[in-house]
């Protein structure tokens, strides 16, 4: 934030500075009526922090949805409560370090306000279950909607206008948030009870009754991968490569490597095109838009959200020194869009840009 | 002190910062959606430069929506000034936010410059990720309130 970077000349002016900036946050919040405690103040909250993905009521979007009165039936306080707190590392669902109990408190009771039922509380023990018994039950019953280990489905929630699998993709069973956040009771009574409105069943439609249940529930307790995507935080954020070639002949040669690659040319434009003045645009830097359409659907479908790095891109750039062809880092993106399910589109977005770049330079 | 003020601020603003990406539910539909995003960029001092298709062929390839675009937007001067001295930001030049359709409502999406920062510690960089994300941040909320 600016404040952390206004450098302190003058004391006098500091605090006059900060108390002008605590005035006007007061002003605003007074203004835009925040009042975490009051019964509105969660509503407000939940469009702000999570009803971009998970819709307005809670009827799904981006994430599943949240308004359904079998999941609220099962989902315990607590689980709501750590679930905001840790997030699903690499699932999209973000962790919410920024919010403060008293505001997280008003999320869920805003939540709660969309079912008469009380909210469930479960005790902690663990349930005894075999799980051996269990995987035998899973691999038979789950695998083809929560994936082989409880890896989930791929996609994110239930955006119908993008082909995916099933209405509701099946979130994660294995990922280290959702094991924190829920009880073995509250595993036990979700699979007792199923989730109408989602592809979930009863496991009472498989004939299996409640130490089946348990048992599940032990082998499902096994599941605990770690799917944060790898820490990609010191790579560096663009591919450079530099060109013997004129600006001119690189970009012919860029276009013949994109091309055998099947990637279709889309746009040549200067950087500045759009901005400049027409005729007055900085010719030395250029760039080439291409795409590949099924690489393109195949990435949407894993996160709708990816298509602002899209179509591919890479720059030219002409310098005192020679020309210098670029591209931003794809690998950064699976951590910027907390998806671990993208890591493999990345890497092979990664090594399609360094082999068309280095082809181009060579 | 200054952390409270944080704290205060981050409640009061509505783009959530999910992780490093800034996103906003807008209930109007992609159409009015786009043009609330155009005039929100020319309120910001921003001009918009290019609005970009990612969906040529994705109502054929089974989806039910091709209202997919990136939107462009930047300033020639400051465009110019920042790539002389920092040609490496280019690939993330100019700004953008993309923009697509859910149903009858729309979403809106950019990054933060939060990846960026720990390779450009220098203070006129930060100084202008600050800008840059401020700005981003009031152009997608004014979107989201428009009605
Ligand atoms: C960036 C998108 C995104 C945002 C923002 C988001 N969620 Fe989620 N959420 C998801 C996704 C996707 C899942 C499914 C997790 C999976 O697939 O493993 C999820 C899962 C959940 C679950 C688990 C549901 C279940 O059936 O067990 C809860 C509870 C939840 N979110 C609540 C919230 C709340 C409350 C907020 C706001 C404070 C929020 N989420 C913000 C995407 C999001
Ligand atoms: C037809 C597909 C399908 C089958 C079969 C299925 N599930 Fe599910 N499951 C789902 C979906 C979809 C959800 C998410 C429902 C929602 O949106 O709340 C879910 C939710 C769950 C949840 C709650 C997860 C959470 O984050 O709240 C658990 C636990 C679970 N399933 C376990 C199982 C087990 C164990 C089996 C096998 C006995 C099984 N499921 C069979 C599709 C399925």
């Amino acid at each position: 934030m600016h404040i952390k970077d206004v450098r302190i000349t003058c004391h006098a002016e500091w605090i006059t500075m900060n108390l002008r900036a605590v005035l006007m946050v007061i002003v605003t919040l007074l203004l835009s009526g925040v009042s975490v405690a009051g019964p509105n103040g969660g509503a407000m909250l939940y469009r702000q922090n999570c009803a971009v993905c998970h819709g307005d009521n809670g009827g799904g979007g981006v994430g599943i949805p949240l308004n359904l009165p079998d999941f609220l039936a099962v989902a315990s306080d607590d689980y709501l409560r750590k679930t905001l707190r840790i997030g699903r590392p690499g699932r999209i669902m973000p962790a919410f370090a920024n919010l403060g109990d008293t505001e997280i408190d008003a999320i869920i009771g805003h939540i709660r306000s969309w079912s008469p039922q009380a909210a469930p509380v479960y005790n902690s023990d663990p349930l005894p279950g075999n799980p051996e018994r269990g995987k035998t039950l899973y691999a038979r019953h789950c695998t083809g909607c929560h994936g082989d280990e409880g890896r989930g489905g791929i996609g994110t929630g239930v955006t119908f206008s993008r082909p995916r699998e099933a209405p509701v993709e099946a979130p994660a069973l294995d990922n280290p948030g959702f094991q924190e956040s829920v009880s073995d009771a509250m595993l036990k009574a979700s699979l007792l009870r199923g989730r109408e409105g989602t592809p979930m069943p009863s496991i009472k439609v498989f004939g299996l009754k409640e130490k089946d249940a348990d048992d599940l529930v032990a082998y499902l307790r096994t599941l605990n991968r770690d799917v944060l995507p790898e820490d990609n935080s010191g790579l560096e954020p663009v591919i450079l490569y530099e060109s013997a070639y004129s600006l001119k002949q690189t970009l012919e040669n860029l276009k013949q490597a994109v091309i055998g690659r099947n990637f279709r040319i889309i746009r040549e434009q200067y950087l500045d095109q759009g901005l400049a003045p027409e005729g007055k645009e900085d010719t030395r830097r250029i760039i080439l838009y291409f795409c590949n359409f099924a690489f393109l659907n195949d990435a949407l479908a894993i996160d709708p959200r990816v298509g602002l790095f899209l179509p591919c891109r890479i720059t030219l750039v002409k310098t005192e020194h020679g020309v210098q062809v670029m591209s931003i880092n794809p690998k950064n993106l699976s951590r910027l869009f907390n998806n671990s399910d993208l890591d493999r589109y990345c890497q092979q977005m990664h090594d399609m840009y360094a082999e068309i770049m280095e082809d181009a330079t060579l | 002190m200054k952390n409270i003020l944080v704290a205060l601020m981050m409640l009061v603003s509505p783009v959530l910062l999910a992780q490093d990406l800034f996103m906003v539910r807008s209930q109007l539909p992609f159409p009015e959606a786009m043009s609330a995003l155009q005039q929100s960029i020319g309120k910001s001092g921003y001009k918009v430069s290019r609005v970009q298709r990612v969906d040529i062929g994705l109502t054929k390839s089974g989806y039910k929506t091709d209202k997919y675009r990136v939107v462009f937007f930047g300033d020639a001067d400051e465009l110019r000034a920042v790539s002389d001295r920092h040609p490496e930001l280019i690939p993330y030049l100019p700004l953008k936010i993309s923009i697509f359709a859910e149903n009858d409502e729309t979403l809106l999406l950019a990054s933060s410059f939060k990846h960026l920062r720990p390779f450009y510690p220098g203070p006129d960089l930060q100084l202008q990720f600050d800008r840059w994300e401020s700005t981003i941040r009031d152009i997608l909320e004014r979107v989201r309130v428009a009605e």
